[in-house]
Order: structure tokens, then sequence, then C-alpha cells
């Protein structure tokens, strides 16, 4: 007998441990029991990312979701939904009350709270067959722009979809292409910002490596509609895959007359070079990269004139980022119209976030704008690792600001992040636990901005300095009130006073820390403590001579001999020699080593 | 092929969108498809690509194809693989290493059974398929 149902059993560590296990066991046996055993097969999956509902059982062909299920399930699962064939209705998932949320984009699955426009053929196609792109629409959008429409009417397409840019700033792309079209000149450029340089950022990178023609049609796209006939890819060295993906992706599309003269026999020219980073932060800020794509030192400069008047060589130059570019090719072909339903009406379309951090599906993630952070934390990111408490998000890399708890349920949106002190920035969003030190991360952030300031303006290059010392002091006992009135001021010289957007945010994890997690600036400023026994020189290692058998593992450990004591005794740590490595609560089996 | 004009263009996506399709429908060819971004490439997605063929080289099966993808979004679990074989739900299996593809070939792929543990859930709805118009 072949088998005829699939019934998939959520075998993660949040279901696992509320029974699952049990219900795999009793599905088993009630398939056997009720002479469907060979027609049917049970499996245990990974982790399906919507613990909240667990246990949660899948039933294939039919892709029936079933939530809460208990052991005792297992039979009217078998005797209804596999024998009789009906879906047990009170174990599916409501959908109602998703539909609500989830109205705006009727085809979404219900449980599925990822959507996928930036990312739908990642994953999917093969990045270096061209075919497979072409086969998924793609290049249609190419088609229609230069036979069927004009470049006035693109733009009104952009104008309708909302889209805004993705690199951060969110700017309307419809109105950069119009100001770069406006201009009078002969020659006018074309630029993909792929310098990606935020820690924890990796959509632009996944982008290109799964579907690198979305992006070179989107850049032809905006050439024929800006009059532009040569485009820039800026990205880093440190992509080798990315950059070959594209390389390929362009020899072929090349081959096929989609890049090139006359492209489809149009009359229009248009080809795209790559242009290598050496990976500074700093290029990433659309002049500093265009005076790097030039040849020169990628150093800020002052804006206007913009780059849309004057850019590479002094041309027009329309520069977007990776994950816009992306955007276009579906906005010309689905319609600007269906493209604005989805997200918010500040924010239309998704945002493709990279996931990471203490959370226990790391990975990529495109969701609609206006998702909360809750959804993307714990419905797709299955919640924080190790049953740990949630601290804080980070989104916007050092830009932007951390999150904390009581503003999980903004919906993300461009406005949203700003009004909660934080900002959309490229996507990176990173999770912090009970066991992070917000001051530490505060000073982690700023000393990378710190690193990556190119030093050509006194705020920026001074005041990130100056922030980091006072953060120092913070952390190693020395903080005095007076330090947080301190912070304020060089904040503001750096906000209104820098040249470039590093400097002008440079200070966005510092102030939004400091305004969300007070209690723990001052537990480090007036207790000298670390309540989440990071800062090194606040903690310190005691050993509980309670629990402490005498087992001696802690003093072989230790690298520096600060531990002492005989077998069997009592062991004590001498604080003056211990460097505070942590060896010694490692390797204790009777968990009697603390900080405090 | 040589530079297309507008009509090569048309005829060549409508014949690849047939190729294409048919990985969603009854009686296609298998596929097999291994996410090789930076990510599952650095967990050994190549390693799993080798053995795949190797595995269908020693069962002698000739009607599967073994093809690479981007990143499937699910970073915490690669390497991922998408099988795609007749008469089988498609399935994404993650946490994939070399002794993981025999079984997977033995079991999925010749005995149309699924493999336990590895089986992880698609990460979105597809704004490509068919109804996705709507
Ligand atoms: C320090 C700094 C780094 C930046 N890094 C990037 C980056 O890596 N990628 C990016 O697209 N935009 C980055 N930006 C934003 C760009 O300056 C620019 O706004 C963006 O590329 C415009 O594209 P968009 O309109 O499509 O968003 C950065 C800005 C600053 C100030
Ligand atoms: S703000 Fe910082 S990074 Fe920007 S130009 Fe000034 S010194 Fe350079
Ligand atoms: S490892 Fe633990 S139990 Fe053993 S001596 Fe050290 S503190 Fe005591």
């Amino acid at each position: 007998m072949a088998i005829r149902n699939y019934i998939l059993v959520c075998g993660g560590t949040g279901c696992e441990s509320s029974h699952s296990d049990e219900i795999y066991q009793n599905l088993l046996a009630e398939a056997e029991a009720q002479g469907v055993g060979d027609e049917v097969q049970v499996v245990k999956t990974g982790c399906f990312g919507f613990c909240e509902q667990g246990p949660i059982v899948k039933i294939l062909p039919e892709d029936s979701f079933y939530v809460q299920v208990k052991p005792q399930d297992a039979k009217e699962l078998i005797s209804e939904h596999i024998i009789k064939g009906r879906q047990v209705e009170r174990l599916l998932y409501n959908i109602d009350t998703l539909k609500q949320k989830t109205a705006k984009v009727d085809d979404i699955e219900f449980y599925k709270k990822q959507y996928r426009i930036v990312l739908r053929n990642c994953g999917f196609i093969d990045p270096e067959n061209i075919d497979e792109y072409i086969a998924r629409s793609g290049y249609e959008a190419l088609e229609k722009v230069l036979f069927d429409m004009s470049p006035d009417d693109v733009i009104a397409e952009l104008k309708i979809a909302g889209l805004r840019g993705r690199g951060g700033a969110g700017f309307p792309t419809w109105m950069k292409w119009n100001f770069t079209k406006m201009q009078q000149n002969e020659i006018k450029y074309v630029a993909c910002n792929a310098d990606e340089g935020d820690p924890g950022a990796y959509m632009d990178r996944s982008t290109l490596e799964g579907d690198p023609h979305t992006v070179i049609e989107g850049m032809t796209i905006c050439g024929k509609t800006i009059g532009a006939h040569q485009g820039f890819i800026y990205i880093r060295a440190e992509y080798p895959l990315a950059i070959h993906r594209l390389e390929v992706a362009m020899a072929q599309a090349r081959e096929y007359g989609l890049l090139g003269k006359d492209i489809l026999g149009s009359g229009f020219d248009f080809d795209i070079e790559i242009r290598l980073g050496a990976g500074a932060f700093v290029c990433g800020e659309e002049t500093a990269l265009l005076q790097s794509i030039e040849g020169h030192r990628g150093t800020p400069q002052p804006r206007p004139p913009f780059p849309a008047v004057k850019g590479l060589w002094q041309k027009p130059t329309c520069l977007n980022n990776v994950e816009t570019w992306a955007n276009v090719p579906v906005i010309i072909t689905r319609g600007g119209a269906w493209f604005n339903k989805i997200g918010t009406k500040d924010s239309p379309g998704t945002k493709v976030f990279a996931l990471t951090g203490k959370v226990k599906n790391s990975g990529l993630v495109e969701v609609p704008m206006g998702t909360t952070l809750r959804e993307i934390i714990y419905d797709i990111g299955g919640g924080i690792i190790g049953g740990k408490k949630f601290k804080a998000v980070q989104t916007g890399g050092p830009s932007g600001g951390m999150i904390s708890a009581e503003n999980l349920d903004t919906p993300i949106d461009f406005g949203g992040l700003s009004a909660i002190g934080s900002m959309m920035g490229s996507g990176s969003m990173i999770v912090m636990n009970e066991d992070d030190c917000i001051v530490d991360v505060a000073k982690f952030y700023l000393n990378f901005s710190v690193d990556e300031s190119c030093g050509k303006c006194a705020p920026c290059r001074i005041g990130g300095r100056s922030l980091l010392n006072i953060l120092e002091k913070f952390t190693s006992g020395n903080g005095t009130h007076e330090d947080i009135d301190k912070i304020k001021a060089i904040s503001h010289a750096m906000q209104v006073g820098s040249l470039c957007a590093l400097g002008q945010t440079a200070p966005n994890p510092l102030l939004s820390s400091l305004k969300w997690y007070a209690d723990e600036y001052e537990a480090h400023i007036v207790d000298k403590k670390c309540p989440a026994g990071k800062c090194k020189k606040l903690i310190t290692y005691v050993i509980d001579p309670d629990k402490c058998i005498g087992c001696t593992a802690c003093a072989r450990k230790c690298p520096v001999g600060a531990i002492s004591g005989e077998v069997k005794k009592k062991h004590t740590i001498d604080a003056s020699i211990c460097i505070k490595c942590g060896a010694c609560m490692a390797s204790c089996k009777f968990d009697a080593i603390s900080v405090h | 092929m040589a530079k297309m004009t507008l009509a090569d263009l048309r005829a060549l996506r409508d014949a690849k969108k047939v190729d294409i399709k048919k990985r969603a429908t009854e009686g296609k060819e298998g596929r097999v498809i291994i996410g090789m971004g930076t990510c599952g490439i650095a967990s050994g997605a190549k390693v799993v690509l080798d053995e795949f063929l190797t595995q269908l080289d020693k069962y002698g099966i000739t009607n599967i194809s073994v093809t690479q993808t981007g990143c499937m979004g699910l970073c915490s679990v690669e390497p991922t693989i998408e099988v795609i074989v007749p008469d089988m739900p498609d399935i994404i299996y993650g946490n994939v290493d070399k002794a993981t593809v025999e079984t997977i070939v033995k079991e999925h792929i010749i005995g149309n059974k699924l493999v336990n543990d590895h089986i992880i859930d698609r990460p979105a709805s597809d704004i490509m398929s068919d109804d996705g118009d709507k």
C-alpha cells in the first residue's frame, strides 16, 4: 500500500518539552491500531518556528496545520483526518484572528508571517542559470519598460508603489529617479550600493548570491528611465561568492543581449561594471562611495550638491541599495498599486532582516512592513535561546537604537522605528538576552563607529572618542552622574555638527539605551556593579562554601592559580590574582561558582 | 545563444516556465536543490552536494538532478536542501550532513518515506506561484 498521508510532528525543543514525543508515539500507535499504519508515515521534524502555538502537527498533502495538540488528540487525528478525510476543526490554527492582522496581503499563508518579494527567487532558482530567472517572469519588467512604458510612466508607477530606499534612510525612490531624470546631461550614471558594512547584516549579500539578475534588471530599468547607459555595482571584496554570481549573471545577460548594445533590439544601450570596495563602513555612505568608485579615498562630501545632480565624475547619478533595486522589477510587472497594498501606509512593501544574536532561529527574514518585532523574534525567530529572558533588540546597526521589551509590539516601518528612538537602517536585527550588558553593547557599537569614522570632521572624530572614554569609565566603575550630562552635550554636538550620517547617528545606541535601561547605567555608576556580569572590572567570582565539595576541578582550570583549597575541602578564589576569565565557573559541576 | 530579440525572450520564457512549473506538479522528474549561499557553503553544503552526486550514482539513479540555489533564509539549520520527487510533497531538510545524504537517498528518494528530524518548514509564501495574482 502506498503512503497517502504524511504526518509531521514538530520535534523542536519547544514542542519537545510540551510532549511532542508522546504525540508522535501515540500517532504511530493509533495509525497501527486503526489499520492505516502502512498508509501514513509519521515523522518528527525540525522546529517550525511557531513555538508559541506548539506542539504543532502538520498533515500533508492537505497542509493542515494543527496547533496545541495533546497526546490524547492522536486518536481523533487518525480517525477523522486520515480515515474520514475531515479536518479536525477544533485543532486547526484559528485563521480568523490572523486574517485580520494580515488582511492586506490576502495570499499570505496564515502561519507564515514571511512574504517574499525581494527574496522571491532566493532558495528557489539556480542563480547561475539565467533561464531560471527568466522563467520566473525575469526581464519581463525590462520588456515593458523598453517597449511599452515611457520614462514618466515608470516613475509614476514607482510613485504609486510608494517604494522607499532600503539602504537606511527611506528616501522615496521615485523622487530620486525623477531628480536624476530631470537633469539635462548627455552622461548620467546608475549605481548600486552593495557595501553592506553594519555588523550582523547580510541581507544584500544573500540577495546578490541568490538572485543577481533582479538587481541587474532593476538597474537597467533605471538606466532607461533616467537616460543613463552605464551602471556600477559597488560591492565589498569580502563577498567573493556574491561577486562571482554577479559576474556570471552579467556575462549571461550580455550573451542574451539583455545588457550591452541595443538591448532586445530596442536601440537602448546599457552595461554594468563591478567596483570592489575594501570594506570600510563609511564607504557605504553615498558620497564616500562615489568617491571610492572614482578611485579616490572614500570620504563623505558635503551635500548639496546631491548625487542626483552631481555624482560620479560630476555627472547626475542615481544610487540605490541592493534591496531597493530588487523591488523594482516586481513593481513594474505586478504594478505599483499591488505593491502599495502590502505593508503600511508609511512604508509599503516588505523588508528583509538578518535576524541574529540570542534568538533560536537566526536567519534571513522577509516580512511585510508593519509586522511587529515580537512576531519576528518569537514567531519567526522561535524566541530566545535557552529559555532566557529577552533584554533588547538592536535595529539599524551602529546608527540605530536599542529597543526594549515595552516596545516589542511596535509595528516596524521607517516611521515606527524612528518614533521609538531607533531606525530601520539596512536591516540587521541583533537580539540580546539577560546575559548581555547594555553598557557593554553600547560600547561595542560606539567602538565600531569610532573605528570606522573617516576622521574628516571634528564632531565625529573627537566626539566619538570622548563618548567612548566615558563608557570606559562606566564599565570600569569610575563613572559619575556628571558624565551623563556630558554624554548628552557631546551627542548633541555630533548630531548637529557631523558632516555625514555616520557621525550624526553614532550616539544613537548609547542615547537609546540610556533612555530605556537607566537602571543598568545606575548600577554601573552608583553601585559599581554589572548586573549581567559582563564588565570584568565590576565583577568578582565567588565560591559558595555550601555547594563546594572540594573536587579541585576549578583550581586545576584556573590559568593564573588564583584558586586554593585542599582536596575535599572548600576552595576559595583570591580576587587580587583572579583575571575574571570565567574558566572556573565553566568547570564546576556543582554549580558552586557564581559572579557578583 | 546569440543575442535575443523581444520575441526570442518571450519564447524562451514560455518554454522555461513550463519546465520550472513542473517542479510543483505530478509526474515531474526529481530534483535535489542545495542551498549554496555563503551560510550554506560555510556549514558544508559543498560536501553535501558532492555526496548527493556520489550516492545517486551509487544507487544508479539517473532521473534526479542536483542543482544549487541561494540562501533559503534558514541559516540556523544550514546546510538546507529541498527534495522534489514525484508522488511526494516537496520537502526542505535542514542540518544535512554527509551521513544524512545517504539516508535521504535511500528513504526519501527510493523508499518514498520522509526522513525523521531533518524536515524544516518552508519559510514563506511564494508571490510567484500560480495563485499569487489574487
Ligand atoms: C556610514 C554610512 C554607511 C552606509 N552604508 C550603506 C550600505 O552599506 N548600503 C546601503 O545601501 N546604504 C548605506 N548607507 C546609506 C547610503 O548613504 C544611501 O542612503 C543609500 O545607499 C541610498 O539608497 P536607497 O535610496 O536605495 O536607500 C550608509 C550611510 C552611511 C551614513
Ligand atoms: S561624520 Fe565622521 S565619518 Fe562622517 S565625514 Fe565626519 S568624520 Fe567622517
Ligand atoms: S569545581 Fe566547584 S566543587 Fe570543585 S572545588 Fe571548585 S568550586 Fe568546589
